[in-house]
């Protein structure tokens, strides 16, 4: 049998035997999928038209913003590893989008008192020239669905189709970007939960 | 054929949270029913799914669909010990209603209010947000599923004592933080690719 990497436990730290390993093993479903999911997204058996360091710099600049530290140098290394250009324009466009979330809009109505007003991140020319214009439209996209999602529009998937995007490949972006939304905040959660997981470690965990 | 985007007219989008059956209206055109291939079919999981747009669009790409509906069906339906239902649908409910996805709030509110039998408390959560007064071991569900929602995520020590000291235990503290992290990938599918609608009169 060989060994599968499983990078939600490697991103926690999470130690086999120990009470988190076997907690996320009581999920077993929920585990295994969540690492399939990873393995659909970024080592995908038909890659279609979104190419690999295109998958992996959005995830690095999803994961940036999100703010878990473990993530977001493991996306941007990822990144790094394959165009180090891409991984360095990863880090000024994190230093350009870097904001609190959730903000955005609500309709005119009984909700619109609760509308908190915050910045729209467009790519600059250096942006768009470091990126191009189809990875430049893409982090647009996901600085919208990470920090204001409610603010998204008809119009928001307009600029994606002009900038190269099709349907299937914009269902695809959004699967990453909100994957990551996803992931990041399991590997949050659960490095907390390690911090004081309840139970001691086995014996046997110790010696691995 | 370059691909388009589909706008709507003619429905009344919901102007407040609600626990009522709403329609969602995709803005990408999804694959029609008859057109889906296995491999999309397979990644729907249940076939009742092929009725939904919401479903179809993401078929587009069917193995990422496939991989998230069994880590949505385990995180949700999963029914050794944990966390019961009730509160893994709370968990739902709080980061819909924080994010602002009114049609993903109103689908796991109902469930929540079916399985808690506390459809007031459901809907004062909606009316009045995750701020909202509640038992101690709701509104700590609810403020840890909000922590974990904030961007910068703000989810630490001070929320697993806050679930702990309201009875969760380690396993149920996992349920909450999975319910919670995958409400914020529903929502923002949810919300990118559509919309919400009051279900048309007749």
């Amino acid at each position: 049998m060989s060994i599968k990497i499983d990078v939600i436990d490697q991103l926690v730290g999470i130690v086999p035997g120990s009470s988190l390993d076997l907690i996320r093993r009581r999920r077993g479903q929920a585990r295994d999928n969540a690492q399939a999911s990873f393995d659909a997204l970024f080592a995908p058996a038909t890659p279609g038209e979104v190419s690999r360091i295109e998958r992996l710099a959005v995830a690095a600049f999803v994961a940036g913003l999100t703010g878990e530290p473990a993530t977001a140098s493991f996306y941007l290394a990822e990144t790094a590893r394959l165009g180090a250009a891409t991984g360095e324009a990863v880090g000024r466009e994190l230093a350009q989008g870097r904001t609190k979330g959730p903000y955005g809009r609500y309709p005119d109505g009984p909700l619109s008192h609760e509308t908190v007003a915050g910045p729209v991140y467009e790519p600059d020319a250096a942006a768009r020239e470091a990126l191009g214009t189809r990875l430049a439209a893409a982090f647009r996209h996901a600085h919208l669905l990470v920090l204001h999602p409610r603010d998204a529009a008809p119009a928001d998937l307009q600029a994606l189709l002009d900038a190269g995007w099709t349907t299937p490949s914009i269902v695809t972006l959004s699967q990453i970007i909100a994957f990551v939304s996803f992931q990041s905040r399991v590997v949050a959660g659960l490095i907390a939960l390690n911090a004081t997981a309840a139970e001691p470690r086995s014996e046997e965990a110790a010696h691995v | 054929m370059s691909d388009t985007v589909v706008t709507h007219s003619g429905h009344v989008a919901p102007e407040v949270f609600t626990q009522a059956q709403l329609d969602w209206l995709p803005w990408l055109q999804p694959p029609a029913e008859e057109s889906l291939s296995a491999e999309q079919q397979d990644a729907l999981i249940d076939r009742a799914r092929a009725k939904s747009a919401y479903f179809r669009l993401l078929a587009s790409d069917p193995a990422i669909l496939k991989a998230r509906t069994l880590t949505d069906k385990d995180i949700f339906y999963n029914s050794d010990a944990g966390l019961p239902r009730a509160e893994r649908e709370l968990a739902a409910a709080a980061v819909s209603r924080f994010n602002g996805c009114i049609y993903c709030a109103s689908v796991h509110a109902r469930f929540s209010a079916t399985y808690s039998k506390r459809g007031e408390d459901i809907e004062r959560l909606l009316a009045e947000g995750v701020t909202v007064e509640l038992d101690a071991r709701w509104k700590a569900i609810v403020a840890a599923s909000v922590a974990l929602t904030e961007t910068p995520v703000a989810f630490g020590q001070d929320e697993i004592a806050a679930l702990r000291a309201a009875g969760l235990d380690d396993l149920a503290i996992s349920d909450a933080i999975h319910a919670a992290a995958f409400f914020n990938w529903a929502n923002r599918l949810m919300l990118t690719l559509g919309e919400p609608a009051l279900p048309s009169a007749g």
